[in-house]
């Protein structure tokens, strides 16, 4: 009774909500770029490292440069970098996706605790300045509305990008002539290159702009939300986007529900020690939802029919 | 994409109207075989030719490089007269070339109007489908051409029928003046293939020219008004409908004679091999598939069944090959009952079985012509120690021996079944099936998507292996095929066995049985 009378009190505190939405956000970005990954037909389960070199190179460049944007810029690179490296391999190479995954998670933690030493040694990386570090935005005004003031905005410059990008790729996705072509190259890769359409290019992009997405969540995580890197400092993120895709059933829309449900939940951890609430448990929360949803027990979760399966024209 | 004028040797020769399309001297090769070997031919504005022959004799080798799928080794393309260079469907697109292919190139989950217009999508500004100028394009077309379709209808929701209207329609509005359909009644009934044939003959008088690949005579015959005849990556004859007949396309394709009738002496059936009393079987379902059904099957016999497919045929089948629980009912061998042995014990009771998908369960497409040969039977002595290590040797010499009795090509082992033809997987079934010497062979759907040749092989051995006293249960879709093979008919509808028929009962007969007519008692009880 206590227990939900404290979460009742949480969830009528702007500060609360505050965080709940810079977490939603954090998962977001990698969650869409899952989405759009998988949406052309490439399974990829590489966010995590993804973020993990952005937000890697976003404190070392802005160490270096002094200005968050080209740091930010530099994590969107490093992010897409890493994904460019996923779709070589399997695009161009037809290799086995999952594996191709692991391989680049396994690669950005090593890559990054082995430059972390060779750059700084044992000095340590040290931390951002405050006034390096990319910015909250108040807007004027609609910041003063009780709750949702605070909540939405009073924000950290990256997560009205991320929304801009929620809206950008739904309707890209199901309203253009681009997203209608790249569902067709995720759906039936056969039909698309007969149809005239680019399948190669469609991946290509798509597995890229996942790690575009992936970096820059990477760079709100270090010089964003805290001011510095730490080995393995993504936590498991990237993997709880790809459980909020899958739970979100590969819809923009549904995977930031699923990214706002472990979003609270995060919150809850973060806002109240008093509520004796397992941080453990709660890292399971999104697998425990994946495993649900693959069951099939909250509804059909259909991939998209080519999701995983390389395309090698002239095959059936 | 270049094109360049070329004067085509019909305007040498002083005729005005080009080819439509010209393909000279094509060569295809891939690795170890040649798919298609210095391949020419031609059609004419307005006509339909008929591109035969058998399974892997390069027919849809030979169109995908006419649509820019494949690039040739060597050879030229003239289209209206024009020597083009293809570097993909794009350019074909463009051209004025479409093709239907033999699997449909839909996207189930996406609407009628979206994939037709893929690829060349109406917008509005800033990218945005324009879905109801799709959706108005796709009915004018469907007016001009006579093809009624709801354009927002889930294409995965549509029988095949529709589906391959989609396809046409799909080619028809990217403006293609040349048609290339690949198989296209494979998947139909007899009613949608009409309903297809009368779309073409539309289609022609509308300006349109169309290749039409099959290895169906009678549809050749029908439809078609000349005939280029490949057969193993060669061009062996160029024939005109009109002057021409099923045996000369027949023996053009093959090589030699073909039998269209199976040769076959009178059965001399011996005591019951296989006995079904009062079976039940549900279906995946749930809901009864095969009713209270009961027959004897004699050594040296073949019993066909004929019946609309989805009549239960299927289900009975796997019930007796002990793969699908019988829900009530008794089925014995030799007077044993096998009715709850399941599907290993009741092979090694000495029944055999070619399941009517080969693709899904009748071989593991991955795996070696040679592994497949042992399926079912990798535990037997014979082929594995204790059932524990195989007899690599002994596996081997048995898969040489189906290759060269049966014919399978290519003659080596080792190559996955999934390179084979559809022809040939089936004949490495057939071999594995027939060489362990059953009491009992089910034998469903044994010629399915089988070219005529191995169709006359397989028939032959159907019977060679009757005379030689198995009892032979066929299942077949083909009317044809079970009345020129089976000793006794049993006509199946609903479930039920409604008729027992002689095997020269009239196709009429069978038919209206099929259909469900002529059982006044099912009517009394139903």
């Amino acid at each position: 009774m206590n227990f939900l009378l404290t979460v009742l009190g949480l969830l009528v505190t702007g500060g609360f909500w505050q965080v709940a939405i810079q977490e939603t956000a954090l998962l977001l970005l990698p969650a869409l770029g899952g989405v759009i990954s998988e949406r052309s037909g490439v399974v990829n389960i590489a966010m995590e490292g993804m973020m993990l070199a952005g937000a890697f190179a976003a404190v070392v460049c802005d160490l270096a440069w002094h200005n968050p944007w080209l740091a930010a810029l530099a994590a969107i690179l490093a992010g897409g970098f890493m994904a460019l490296i996923h779709a070589v391999i399997s695009i161009r190479f037809r290799a086995d996706q999952i594996i191709s995954g692991i391989a680049i998670n396994i690669f950005a933690a090593g890559m990054t605790v082995f430059l972390l030493d060779k750059i700084y040694g044992v000095e340590g990386i040290g931390h951002v300045p405050p006034n390096f570090l990319l910015p909250t935005l108040n807007i004027p005004g609609l910041n003063q509305i009780p709750l949702l003031g605070q909540a939405l905005f009073q924000q950290n410059i990256v997560v009205y990008i991320a929304i801009i990008v929620l809206i950008l790729t739904n309707v890209v996705l199901f309203r253009t002539r681009l997203g209608l072509r790249l569902r067709a190259v995720g759906e039936h890769p056969q039909a698309a290159d007969t149809a005239g359409i680019n399948v190669y290019a469609l991946r290509y992009g798509a597995v890229i702009t996942s790690g575009l997405l992936s970096g820059l969540a990477g760079a709100f995580l270090s010089i964003g939300i805290v001011n510095t890197f730490v080995p393995n400092m993504t936590g498991g993120r990237g993997y709880i986007a790809l459980a909020a895709m899958i739970f979100g059933k590969w819809t923009p829309l549904g995977a930031t529900l699923a990214c706002l449900i472990f979003g609270v939940g995060t919150a809850i951890y973060d806002s109240n020690s008093t509520l004796h609430f397992s941080p453990y448990l709660l890292n399971m929360l999104p697998y425990v939802l994946t495993i649900a949803v693959l069951a099939g027990l909250v509804g059909k979760s259909v991939p998209p029919a080519a999701d995983g399966i390389p395309y090698e024209p002239g095959s059936h | 994409m270049s094109t360049e004028t070329h004067e085509t040797s019909q305007r040498i020769s002083g005729e005005p109207i080009p080819f439509a399309v010209e393909m000279r001297h094509i060569t295809k090769t891939w690795p170890g075989i040649v798919a298609d070997d210095d391949v020419s031919l031609q059609v004419r504005k307005g006509e339909i030719l008929a591109l035969v022959g058998e399974n892997g004799a390069g027919k849809s080798t030979l169109m995908n490089i006419l649509y820019g799928l494949l690039r040739p080794d060597s050879g030229e393309i003239f289209i209206n007269g024009k020597h083009v260079q293809l570097h993909g469907p794009r350019d074909a697109i463009a051209l004025g070339i479409g093709m239907v292919h033999q699997h449909f190139m839909l996207i189930p989950v996406l609407s009628v109007s979206e994939n037709i217009v893929l690829g060349l999508e109406p917008v509005r500004p800033g990218d945005l489908y324009d879905d109801a100028a799709a959706a108005k394009a796709i009915r004018e077309l469907s007016e001009r051409y006579g093809l009624n379709i709801d354009p927002h209808a889930r294409t995965g929701d549509l029988p095949v029928g529709l589906q391959q209207r989609v396809e046409i329609l799909k080619v028809l509005y990217r403006g293609a003046d040349i048609l290339i359909l690949d198989e296209p009644t494979a998947v139909l009934t007899p009613q949608e293939t009409n309903d297809l044939f009368k779309v073409l003959r539309g289609l022609l008088q509308q300006g349109k020219t169309i290749i039409f690949i099959t290895h169906k005579l009678r549809e050749v015959l029908e439809i078609s008004d000349s005939i280029t005849v490949l057969r193993r990556g060669r061009v062996v004859g160029h024939l005109i409908t009109k002057d021409t007949n099923e045996e000369e396309i027949a023996r053009s394709m093959v090589g030699r004679e073909v039998v269209l009738r199976v040769e076959k002496k009178p059965a001399t059936p011996g005591p019951v091999a296989l006995g079904v009393d009062d079976l039940t079987v549900k279906s995946e379902r749930g809901l009864p598939a095969v009713r209270n059904l009961s027959f004897e099957l004699h050594a040296g016999e073949i019993l066909g069944i004929a019946g609309v497919e989805g009549n239960g045929q299927s289900e009975l089948v796997e019930a007796v090959a002990g793969m699908r629980p019988a829900a009530s009912g008794h089925i014995y061998l030799n007077g044993r009952d096998i009715t709850a042995l399941g599907a290993r014990n009741v092979r090694d009771a000495g029944i055999a079985h070619i399941p009517e998908d080969r693709r899904s369960s009748g071989l593991i497409l991955n795996y070696s012509i040679k592994d497949n040969t042992i399926f079912g039977r990798q535990r037997s002595g014979g082929f594995s120690w204790r059932s524990i290590v195989l007899r690599l040797a002994a596996i081997l010499e048995w898969a040489r021996r189906i290759i060269s009795d049966f014919d399978v090509r290519p003659p080596q082992p080792d190559v996955p079944v999934r390179t084979l033809s559809g022809g040939n997987q089936q004949k490495v079934i057939i071999g594995r099936e027939l060489l362990s010497q059953p009491t009992v062979l089910l034998a469903s759907q044994p010629t399915r998507g089988v070219d005529i040749g191995a169709i006359e092989f397989i028939h032959s051995q159907l019977v060679a292996h009757r005379d030689a006293g198995a009892a032979i249960l066929l299942v077949s879709a083909e009317l044809e095929e079970i009345r020129s093979l089976s000793d006794r008919i049993a006509v199946m509808y609903e479930g039920r066995i409604v008729s027992f028929e002689p095997a020269n009962a009239p196709e009429e007969r069978l038919g209206l049985l099929m259909a469900g007519g002529g059982r006044q008692q099912e009517h009394l009880s139903a």
